[in-house]
Order: C-alpha cells, then structure tokens, then sequence
C-alpha cells in the first residue's frame, strides 16, 4: 500500500449560529480549523485537547457524521468527504468508531448479540446460525463469554458495554477504529481493562486508532504519536515520548503540567495556566492562546502561527518557540505535505 | 481501634458504623455496611474509590440529603462535636448545612438556580444563617467572589449561572458554600467536570482556602492523582466499606490492601513504561444487592485464600495511622 | 453516584412474557382496570346480537316506557328498546374511537418520524400541523363532513384528521430526542441505511408515547364522535349511536330519564376506562411519572 492509511488535509467545520434569515453575516462556531494529519496503519495517533477544542468534531468528520465546511479526508487514497451516500457506505466499513458512553451508545431494546452483529447484516444476509457463530465469535474476542449475546444492554456492566461497543466497531474488520474518548467514562481499573484490549487488539489485527482523550495518562500510555489541539487547532503533532519528555508549544507544556500526578511527594509550585478557553464564536485574534501565554508577545497577537516542523520532525505551531523561517514557513503553506513529512517509521 | 480511641478535641466529625440501606421495586441494596471514620479540625481527608462504592452515599448519609423514598441510613451514628446529626431534627438539620458543613457537588449547574444571579444566591445563604441586611450579604457575596478569584467580581456578582464556564460557576458554589465559614466542606467529585488546567486551578484553589480558613475539607473523587495533590488523609472505599485508611504518603508508598495496590497498578503510569498491557483487577464489582459472605474483594483478589472467603476483615492498625481490612495486609505490603 | 442517579429502566418492550403478567397488574393496576373495563365493553358490543333485542323496531304503542322486564332500560320516543340501542350505540363508539385513533396514531407517526429526520419536509408539514392545530376540533371535523356527506368512513376520517398533529408533533419531539442518541450514530457508522436506522432504532422508542397518546386520542375521539352525532353531523341517525340518542331523547329527560342516562353512563365509563389504560401505560413506560406523584 502506497501513502498513509488516513489522511486529513486542511480539515475546516464551521458551525453557523442559527438561521440567518434576517442577519447579513451568521455568526460561526469555528469548531475545527484546517487540521491536517494522517494516520499510518497500525499505529495510534492520539489527539488531546480540552472540552470545546474540536477534537470530538474531528471524529464526526472523519466518520462524517457531520459534512465538513472545507478539507479533505483520505482513506487509502480516496476522498470520503466527496462520496455519495452508498460508496460512501462501502468506505465505512474501513473505518469504525467507538463511543465514549458506553450507557447511551447500545440501543437498550437490542441484545447484546444483535447489537454486535448489526453492521455486518448491513452488508450481508447472514443466517440464525452465522449470526450467531458470529457474535460468539467477536465476544471472545473482546473477551467476553458467547452467553452474554442473549442479555440487554441494562444486564450488562459499564466495562462489559464497552466490549460491545469495540466487538461492534470490530465486527466489520475495519483497518482504523476512531475512539471519541472511549475509555473516559470507566473507572480506572475498567479502564485499564479496555486499555489493555486496545493494546491486544492492535497488536493481533494491526488496526490503526485515532484516539481521542482528555486524559494525558491514557494519551502517553497508548500513543505513538500526539496532536494537541487548541480551540480548533493542532498547536503541537510530535511522536509520544519525544512531546511528553520535551513539550515545545507552551500549550502543551501547562497541559502536561496540569494533569495531577498519583505521587504525594511531587509538590507543585504553581498554577501552571490562568484564564480559561475562549468561545470558539469569537476566538482571539492571532494565535488562540496568547491571552493564556507565559511568552506571549506583540507578533502573537497579530498573526496566527502556522504549524513549523523543529528539527526533530514535529510540528509546533508558535511564534516564540517556533518561529518561522523563509523555508519553513513556505513549508507551512502545505502544511499537509509537512505533515507527511512526520510520517512515523 | 486507634484512631477511634485517640477521639480527642481535634476531632470534628466522628461517624461510626454507618450503614445505608436503598430499597428497590424487589430487592435491598446495601450501600453502606458499617463505615466508620473520623474528619478532624482543619484536615483534608480524601474519600477514594470506584462508582458505585459508596463514596457519594457517605457524604449524602451524613448530611441526611439521601432520596427520601428509595433510601434510608439505618444504623450508625455520625458526631459532629459530639451531636449525632443523625438523630436532629429537619429544623436543627438545615441549621447545620450551610452553618458548619457546606458540600460542593460535580456539576456546579445543578446546584446553582439558573433564574437568581450569582451574587443572589450566595447573599441568599449568608442572609439564611447570619442575620445581615441585604446590602452587607450583598458585600459578602462580591467578597467571597474575589475570594475565590473570579475576575471582576463587582461586575460577576450580576451573572446568571449560564453566563458564566463551567470553571467560574465551580469557584461560584465555592464561594456560596464558604460564605458562612463552615467548619467542614464536603466536595463531591468538585473538579471531575472540568478540563486539566482549570481542575489544577480550582485545587489549588481549595488547597489555599483551607489553609486561610482552617475549614476541614472531605474531598470526594475517583482520581488518585487528584488525591495525592490535595489530600493529608485518605479512605479507600470499595462495595460499601472501608477497605483502608492512612495518610497519603503512606497509603501511595505501601498500599496495604490488594484494592488499592491494583487500583494505583492500574493508573497508566510512563516511568512503568509505555505501550504495556496495564496490570488489571480482574472481574467486575459485586452486586450490593446480595448477601455477601467473607471479603467483597475476595473474588478479584491475588491474594485470596480461604479465610478470605469464609469471613470478612476488619479495618485493623497495619502501621501507624495506617489500617487496612485485610486478613493478609502484611504480605500486601511487603509485595 | 451511580446509585443515585442511575435512570429508573422502562420496562423493555419484546422482553415481556406471559408469566410477567400478573407482577405488572399487581405494580400497574390502572392498566389492569381500564384494560379489563375496555376489553369488557368490546366484548358486549361484539356479542350484543346474542343478547340484546333490535335496537331499531319501533313500537308506537310502548313509547317513553320506564324499564321493564321486557325492556331493561325502558323505550324511547319512538318506542325503541334503550338497552338493545344502548349495547348497539356502543360497536359504533368504540370503532369510531378505535378507528380513528389508530388512524390519527399511524398518520402522526409516519409524519412526525419524517419530520423528525428531514428539516426541509419538518418547515413545511410540521407549519402545517400548527395550522390545523389552530382549527376547533369540531368545526373542522363537521368541514369534512360536508364535503361528502355523513357516513361512519369519513366520520372516521373527519375526527382523525384534527388529531394527528398532536401526534405528530410528539412522535417528532421523541424521533428529535433519539437521532442525536449515540446508538443511532453508531449505526449509521456500522453502514445502515437509512429506513433500517428509522425502522429499527428510532421507530420502537417512539411506540410508548405513542400509546400513551392513542389512549388519549381515542378518549377523545369517542367524545367528538358523540358530539357530532348529538349535533346531528355525524352517525347517520337511522344507526343507534349514543350522541343519537342522546340528541333525540333530550326533549324526554323528565319523563323518560333512562334514555339519557343509559347512553351518557355508558359514554362517561367508556371514556374513562380508555384513559385510565392511557395513564396506566404512561406509568407501566415511564416508572419515573409515578414515583414522583
């Protein structure tokens, strides 16, 4: 196979705010803003970020739950946000995704074993005793006993759910399972439960992940690479150890610094940010995070900091760390092209 | 016990034996069976575990705010200065809540009244346990904006709920909870709902108030990383009990019982290294519903044997200031 | 918190058997008594012609009787048997009732489930549906009519028309409330068409609050049939109904009150027992309804 199994180039969602029949301009949510990455098979990209960042709206776009406003999404070299409804169908089976709740993403009237064989049925006609063979056989392979096809979703335990979400995204052998915060709603040692299957499951099927998290725990135990994103940007894209050992953007740095440590003895001298996200409607001119920066300086608030690639292949998205030089900077006017040049080996 | 007789002046709130008990449409879920700790002056005690463990149920027990149909604490006692708030009545109860204990929950917005301001509400609860005139509560109100940092108070003061984030309206129902100075605040799960940068605000936040306060503060969460950042104490809770008490440094270097060592295997942890299978506990939480005989924790357990399953443990001393409900509580340790 | 706040599970519909019978009556006895008063009343109208007399011969000699053995209810003004006409009045109650509430269910459910899915059709029916929610149920009922004249089709007809939007804008609140549901997401990721997402997962969760409104429909159906027929729009009169004898016998309260009270105890008891199996199932659906009263 030739080129990345993922590729997103200039990704762009803008949300308008309500009808405007009697406004001249409706007013945006700029949920997403000309994100481009890609994704090589068998690996796992994971995206951070905070609430409202945009990296829920990443996952809906590249399942495109929701259209895009302007970008391109690659799978395999085909253009999904351009395909008609029924090729589009044919290209979902490439890609599944995993929900964060594990309550409200099963339709509680289903069993378990309808809920998982349901995908594969919109493909094929299967038989009672196929249908069957088959859900038994995705439950062992998320681990379950093939008995708990008969129970309803209520029967079932938070962790057990979960398992049906990903024997469900597994059921079509998809080659990339986009999960949207997927271990974030399960107590720790559940979590380390579906951790642990994630892991197994990549290394037996090779399946890519584009892993979406708020939890940078989970991010650095389960990542090869990062993106960091901030208020509809990717402010920092660097392979795992080299973001959380060494993190350029200053973003990044007070994120890392903020996750609280399960250590008594660590003692943490400061805050490590002020303020809060500002509304996406109306974001700050210039780079999004220069009201919150340490470093901040006059350049930030007037110009938006394209995405540089540093010496040792990441990409980082700032002024005063990274700043732009002739060539870099005629790089970042394709950054999708940059991005590529990350490619992990 | 050690702790239990050492229930000296310093001693805040004494619960003893507490046990909670809902009622379903067939069936008794026994939330609580015999929790018993102590919360002293000016301490942060940190209450950990998993949902369902009975975390929340605690802190509700003790305020007597448990859902009057399907829920009811019936044994136990639980002292604050030595008066059982359990048997007060409604009256004497509403005095205590708001005067001494004040509780912060999950979502701020839900405890908030989106149709009052901010400012509104907060004089409101000065107004009820102290008897000021409007403007003075008023004043408090902007104060104890300023207090817990919320830029611009004068003008916030006049926000409603929904006009402020999550991480304002948070420092808010601080602000509300601490107006009448209580001796204890319980926070329930206060920093869950919020990103990493604004949790690490809002405990930093909490850490510097107890300090200048003296306010005792129980703090509620799932997060082992939460705890070790704010906490001097801490319970663990699994299934309705008390499965271990000790101080932080403590419990995090030598966790005495399996579900607090499996519990901290299980955080993903890089310097454990990246891109491994996490050490598990294996199995799911029991059911609550039904009787249990021996260690709830026995079926999940590595170190089970027989007595585990046979009889259940009491929280027993496992060093200073540390117990455990554990019959193998030594071996733990020491693996 | 998850004791507390867990939601109460609804009952799930296609798990239930026969053996969970007799705990849901004991849990829910409002179904089991409006249900079993329904089911009684159908029973009578079905059997009436192995009981009751002729509901339409009429004996000039026995007119205004009081009851007597031969007559339970006594006669009319035109020397009608009231019982046999009372037991007849009921078949086309509860068909009008029945017929158009499933009518008005089936017509609000497709519309309200489009409406729900499409935003281009929802601006234009559902303004529509606002339209005719606008218009007294009667006056647009007896509209209907008088384009072709009375008759038990259109009557049907005419009384379901007024209550489809009703319908329709509940079953398109719920289908608005369920297609934002991950699970319906997740479908559509698994590759599902369209009309199997409806069919399947949109479709059975908007059957309870359908259910709960044909009680309601119907309730009201077998009222606006009575009215219409009292005001003489809507049975045909030759057909015994109890708007009919209603309107015919008013002139005879005084001297023959067992011609009113026999056809309006009866109108009053059917409509209650449909409305007790309305409220019932909104409690057997919605545990939550009656555990806060």
């Amino acid at each position: 196979m030739n080129g990345p199994l993922l590729k997103v180039e200039n990704l762009t969602k803008h949300y308008p705010l309500g009808a405007g029949i009697f406004k001249k301009s409706i007013p945006v949510i700029r949920a997403v803003e000309d994100v481009s990455f890609c994704v090589e098979a068998g690996e796992t990209l994971c995206i951070v970020g905070e609430s409202g960042c945009g990296k829920s709206t990443v996952a809906r776009l590249l399942m495109r739950l929701v259209e895009p406003t302007g970008g391109r999404v690659l799978i395999e070299g085909t253009d999904i946000a351009g395909l008609k409804k029924d090729a589009l169908r044919a290209w979902r089976r490439r890609m599944q995704m995993v929900f964060q709740d594990p309550h409200s993403s099963l339709n509680p009237r289903l069993t378990a074993g309808q809920v998982i064989t349901e995908p594969v049925e919109n493909f094929e006609c299967l038989s009672r005793k196929q249908r069957q063979a088959l859900a038994a056989e995705l439950l062992r392979k998320v681990g379950m006993s093939p008995e708990m096809m008969h129970r309803l979703p209520s029967e079932l335990s938070g962790g057990q759910r979960q398992r049906l979400g990903i024997a469900r995204a597994l059921s079509l052998k998809p080659s990339l399972i986009i999960a949207d915060e997927a271990v974030s709603a399960l107590d720790v040692s559940v979590q380390a439960q579906i951790l642990n299957l994630l892991l197994d499951l990549q290394q037996q099927m090779g399946i890519a992940f584009v892993f979406i998290s708020h939890d940078l725990g989970v991010v650095e135990h389960i990542a090869h690479r990062v993106a960091v994103m901030y208020l509809g940007r990717i402010v920092e894209l660097a392979r795992s150890e080299a973001l959380f050992e060494n993190p350029v953007h200053p973003y990044t740095e007070a994120l890392i610094a903020a996750a609280p440590v399960p250590d008594p003895t660590r003692v943490r001298l400061e805050v490590p940010v002020e303020g809060e996200v500002p509304s996406p409607i109306n974001p700050p001119s210039g780079c999004a995070f220069h009201p919150r920066c340490p470093l901040a300086v006059e350049r930030c608030r007037a110009e938006i900091p394209p995405l540089v690639p540093m010496a040792d292949g990441r990409l980082v998205a700032c002024h005063v760390r990274a700043p732009a030089t002739g060539q870099s900077a005629a790089a970042a006017n394709f950054s999708a092209a940059t991005v590529s040049a990350i490619r992990s080996p | 016990m050690q702790m239990h007789q050492t229930a000296g002046n310093d001693v805040l709130l004494d619960v003893r034996d507490l046990e909670t008990h809902f009622y379903g449409e067939e069936s008794v879920t026994r939330a609580l069976s015999g929790i018993s700790f102590q919360v002293k002056k000016g301490e942060t005690l940190g209450v950990v575990g998993e949902s369902g463990c009975g975390k929340s149920v605690t802190a509700l027990s003790i305020l007597r705010l448990l859902p009057k149909l399907t829920a009811r604490t019936v044994g136990g006692e639980a002292r604050l200065h030595g008066r059982d708030l359990l048997k007060l009545s409604h009256r004497e109860m509403r005095k205590i809540r708001g005067n001494q204990i004040a509780m912060i929950f999950q979502e701020p917005m839900t405890s908030l009244n989106p149709v009052y301001t901010v400012g509104h509400q907060i004089a409101e609860a000065v107004q009820i346990h102290t008897k000021v005139s409007r403007t003075v509560a008023m004043a408090k109100a902007e104060e104890m904006l300023r207090l817990v940092r919320i830029a611009d108070p004068e003008r916030r003061v006049c926000n409603y709920p929904h006009e402020m984030s999550g991480g304002m309206r948070q420092r808010a129902m601080i602000a509300m909870a601490l107006a009448c100075s209580p001796e204890l605040l319980i926070a329930d799960e206060p920093t869950t709902a919020l990103d990493v940068t604004i949790q690490a605000q809002i405990l930093r936040l909490i850490v510097d108030l107890k300090a200048r306060t003296g306010t005792a503060v129980m703090f509620i969460t799932h997060d082992l990383g939460v705890v070790a950042e704010t906490c001097q104490r801490v319970i663990v809770m699994y299934a309705g009990r008390i499965v271990e008490q000790a101080n932080v440094i403590d419990l995090f270097a030598r966790p005495a019982h399996p579900y607090t060592q499996g519990l901290m295997r299980s955080v993903p942890d890089p310097r454990r290294g990246r891109q491994r299978r996490l050490p598990e506990i294996p199995g799911i939480v029991p059911n609550l519903r039904e009787p249990n005989v021996g260690c709830s924790f026995a079926p999940r357990c590595p170190f089970a044997i027989d007595i585990c399953r046979e009889k259940t443990p009491i929280l027993r001393d496992v060093g200073p200031s540390h117990a455990a409900a554990c019959w193998r509580a030594e071996e733990v340790m020491g693996a | 918190m998850t004791l507390l706040s867990a939601p109460v599970e609804a009952v799930p519909i296609g798990r239930l058997q026969l053996s969970d019978i007799p705990r849901l009556a004991r849990r829910h006895p409002l179904v089991l008594v409006g249900g079993s008063l329904l089911v009684l009343l159908i029973a009578l109208a079905i059997a009436a012609p192995l009981y009751a007399g002729d509901p339409v011969n009429m004996d000039p000699f026995k007119r205004l009787q009081p009851p007597y053995a031969e007559m339970w209810f006594g006669s009319d003004n035109l020397g009608r048997d009231v019982f046999a006409r009372t037991i007849f009045g009921a078949r086309i109650s509860l068909v009008v009732g029945l017929l158009s509430a499933a009518c008005a269910a089936l017509a609000g459910l497709l519309i309200g489930i489009v409406a729900g899915y499409s935003r281009s059709f929802d601006n234009v029916v559902m303004r529509v549906m606002d339209g005719l929610m606008s218009i007294p149920t009667i006056l647009l009922a007896i509209a209907l009519i008088s384009l072709t004249g009375p008759g038990i089709g259109i009557l049907i007809v005419a009384i379901a028309v007024p209550e489809t939007p009703a319908v329709a804008r509940l079953v398109r609140s719920v289908v608005l409330g369920v297609r934002e549901r991950p699970y319906v997401e997740a479908a559509l990721c698994g590759g599902a068409r369209l009309p199997k997402v409806l069919w399947r997962h949109i479709l059975p969760s908007t059957i309870p609050a359908l259910m709960v409104q044909g009680a309601t429909v119907c309730a009201s159906a077998i009222l606006t049939e009575a009215g219409l027929s009292f005001l003489g729009v809507g049975v045909p009169p030759e057909i015994p109904s109890w708007g009919n004898m209603i309107a015919s016998s008013r002139l005879y309260l005084a001297i023959a009150p067992m011609t009113i009270f026999a056809p309006g105890i009866c109108l009053a008891v059917t409509v209650l027992a449909v409305n007790l199996l309305g409220d019932g199932l909104r409690d057997l659906f919605d545990p939550r309804a009656k555990k806060r009263r």
